[in-house]
């Protein structure tokens, strides 16, 4: 079922989808889609058309070159850029390191960094977990010391997205290991070409290249590079965490991946009919497509309250990537036995097989396995419930 | 109901234990999923030597002559270690379907080469186009020149059928595609003229095929078991390969809570061990609860794996795999949660645990298959 939008923002959905239908490339809507990986090329393609259009970075106001939508058509937007299978933005550059820009840049950082992440010139990746700073984010280790008008570098990131793919980096770093943890860090940003600087790729539980290691060895960075005042960097990692929250509930994304779910069942004969005819895998499906039906009217209040996402962004993360795992726990029952072959290639849009199966469950289980990430990053589901149990004075 | 393991179970499982322990470490598995056989020959023949691969094989065939609850505890062993090599298909349900249905010449011919590590085997019933359904066989073998049959059809995610020396094919003889009558079991030699074998991993790593045979010709004594009857022989066998998953799913889930459990109390965040946040203590009390759960239902499946009344041990083994199933995800996905990103990655064993307890899933019979089969039973 579809929620009735304002006669606005109905007509702006429908500008929006036929801008996608009409610009965005059926090679790449297929491979959003069914699961495949989306080329840095591709993405770029993408993202030159979005800035054509003057739609691209969605989030940002019109003094820095985004569109200046409000919430609801952001919200719009956002819902049918997915629903179309147009290849979800990069969240590192445009929504988590140019919120804190805005609010925090120097006029020159916001001159040099923004218009070339519109252009996605500047690709971005996040210097934030480390080995031993998973959840506990605050304890990292990775030490930056000022000597003349460089910052020297030496330490570890962990489970750095893209890092093999980004040419910079936003990062956290201590910069007073005497102070309270949180008081010691500071956010820099910095280009990853700059000497001492190693990237090691980890293998993912799909068999895919996401995620690496990132090796600081006595990497020198101007002094320009830090962002805001020394030692505030907490402060900023928050902000930008609670942006990341709010993009993170996906809720356009799981309406095409039910839509895919409801084909897939359909076509998978039991006996008697289809395995969406059956009473308990149609029960299943009927509910999650009710909480997600949920999770977009929660939204929609958030957005219509008009205020900065407080407490409503930890639910919409939590409940966003519960509704997105058990989306994926559906699609892999529909696929049935071919939920087994496996087949990585396929997954990354590299392989040239024959499928094994249908053709749409080649990439269902690599996709069911990588979607366990989304109760872990961003601030894992815990930390999340810990946050809201906070707010409410526990 | 027997909870108390015999003499030979224990030394069955020491055996099976000691060599997962001694040669199955992570590093030597790394390398036999990445090799051409997918598989070890060489550690199959260890397995041969130390008598692994004939524990059900009655003695007159060079087997030691024991029964599933036998075979169980090897199972689980395998389970506890990832262990990829075919016993599965080859030892449980390939040597089971034969010892079951097979000629005196049959077992002659085949029994012996399984127990010495010689042939493996693979049954090939699934289809395409039948999910879990096992009466669905498009298969045709048609009757030719009297004695002969000629078989012509796709058989889909046919465990081992890529290493196998013989597959045991499941066609209809007669009928039409979902009738319960009509179906017959076939030995086809994998190198027959007119089989092609497309051979690929599972998501466990474990290898598989989708196999086209194209006018394959077989002589009478090709046929296995009844003609046209075939049915309850591949139920049976159905059954007796759901309860041998529910073993290695246990092994599995013991490993991997033992793993889990030990990365709360050393893995430090907060300037404690996270085992110390009682959120994550209750997730883990939930999985060893599930673990438990898993193992009673497991005596029952051991139980009724072999039993005569077709409608009971559908039923008991409908029960087992429902609640190893639903024990296995939350075992699984909560081991991935509370290690966090490093269970989402090839180079550490929990990810690995996941992968095979999510393959299990799908095996023989998902959860909605078995819910609904235990309902109408």
């Amino acid at each position: 079922m579809d929620l009735k939008y304002p006669d606005g923002a109905k007509q702006f959905a429908e500008e929006v989808r036929a801008f996608v239908r009409a610009e965005l490339p059926a090679t790449i809507k297929e491979k959003v889609v069914r699961h495949a990986k989306v080329s840095s090329d591709e993405q770029r393609l993408w993202q030159r058309k979005l800035c054509e259009r003057g739609w691209a970075c969605p989030g940002w106001p019109k003094q820095y070159g985004g569109p200046g939508f409000d919430a609801m058509q952001r919200h719009v937007f956002d819902n049918v850029m997915s629903e179309e299978g147009a290849p979800p933005a990069l969240p590192f550059g445009e929504s988590m390191i140019a919120p804190v820009l805005f609010h925090v840049g120097s006029e020159a950082q916001k001159a040099e960094i923004l218009p070339r992440i519109r252009t996605l010139e500047y690709w971005f990746c996040q210097g934030f977990s480390e080995p031993g700073s998973g959840s506990d984010l605050a304890s990292l280790k990775t030490r930056a010391v000022l000597e003349g008008d460089e910052w020297v570098i030496n330490g570890q990131k962990t489970w750095t997205s893209f890092a093999h793919l980004a040419n910079m980096m936003f990062c956290l770093v201590r910069t007073d290991p005497a102070a309270k943890l949180q008081e010691g860090i500071s956010m820099m940003v910095f280009p990853m070409s700059l000497p001492g600087i190693t990237v090691r790729p980890i293998t993912s539980i799909d068999g895919g290249h996401s995620v690496n290691e990132v090796f600081f060895d006595n990497v020198r960075a101007p002094a320009k590079s830090l962002i805001g005042e020394v030692n505030k960097g907490w402060t900023y990692a928050k902000l930008l965490l609670g942006h990341e929250r709010t993009s993170i509930a996906r809720i356009g994304q799981s309406k095409r991946e039910l839509a895919l779910l409801k084909t897939l069942a359909a076509d998978q004969d039991v006996g008697g009919g289809s395995l969406l005819d059956q009473p308990a895998f149609r029960a299943r499906v009927a509910a999650v497509e009710i909480e997600l039906l949920s999770l977009e009217i929660t939204a929609l209040r958030t957005i219509s309250a008009g205020g900065a996402p407080g407490v409503e962004a930890n639910l919409l993360k939590i409940k966003g990537s519960e509704i997105q795992q058990t989306l994926t726990e559906l699609l892999i029952d529909a696929a049935g036995p071919y939920a087994l072959p496996y087949d990585p290639l396929r997954g990354l849009g590299d392989s040239n097989m024959e499928p094994i199966g249908p053709d749409e469950a080649a990439a269902l289980t690599p996709n069911y396995l990588t979607t366990r990430v989304v109760t872990i990053y961003g601030g894992s589901n815990e930390i999340q419930r810990n946050i809201i149990a906070k707010s409410l004075g526990l | 109901m027997e909870f108390s393991a015999s003499e030979t179970q224990t030394m069955l499982r020491e055996t099976a234990e000691r060599l997962v322990r001694n040669r199955y470490g992570f590093e030597e598995r790394k390398k036999i999923i990445a090799s051409e056989d997918g598989y070890s020959p060489a550690l199959w023949r260890e397995f041969a030597n130390l008598g692994l691969l004939g524990v059900e094989v009655p003695e007159d065939f060079d087997g030691s002559g024991g029964g599933f609850d036998d075979i169980a505890v090897v199972l689980e062993a395998l389970g506890q270690g990832l262990v990829v090599e075919p016993y599965l298909s080859t030892v449980v349900l390939g040597a089971g379907l034969i010892a079951a249905a097979g000629t005196d010449a049959q077992k002659q011919d085949v029994l012996p080469r399984v127990a010495s590590g010689e042939l493996l085997l693979a049954p090939a019933h699934g289809e395409p186009q039948a999910r879990y359904a096992l009466n669905r066989v498009e298969t045709a073998a048609a009757r030719s020149d009297g004695d002969h049959f000629v078989i012509d059809g796709r058989k889909a995610v046919v465990l081992g059928g890529d290493s196998a020396g013989l597959l045991i094919v499941s066609a209809r003889t007669s009928g039409k595609t979902d009738d319960a009558t009509g179906i017959s079991l076939f030995l086809v030699e994998r190198e027959a003229v007119g089989v092609s074998v497309r051979a690929y991993p599972n998501v466990d790593d474990r290898r598989a095929a989708e196999i086209a045979l194209e006018g394959v010709r077989v002589s009478q004594d090709a046929l296995l078991g009844p003609l046209d009857g075939a049915l309850p022989l591949i139920e049976a066998a159905f059954d007796r390969g759901a309860a041998a998953l529910c073993c290695e799913a246990v092994g599995a889930m013991g490993a991997l809570n033992a793993l889990t459990l030990d990365y709360l109390k050393t893995r430090n965040q907060f300037g404690r061990p996270i085992g110390k946040f009682q959120v994550l203590q209750h997730r883990m009390a939930d999985m060893v609860m599930a673990e438990q759960q898993a193992r009673s239902m497991l005596y029952l499946a051991i139980e009724n794996a072999g039993e005569a009344d077709a409608a009971a041990r559908r039923q008991a083994i409908s029960a087992a795999k429902v609640q190893i199933n639903k024990s296995g995800l939350i075992v699984g996905r909560g081991a991935v949660q509370l290690h966090g990103g490093i269970a989402m990655t090839m180079e550490y064993s929990a990810g690995h645990y996941f992968r095979r307890l999510t393959a299990i899933e799908k095996m023989m019979g998902d959860t909605d298959y078995h819910l609904e089969r235990f309902a109408s039973a």
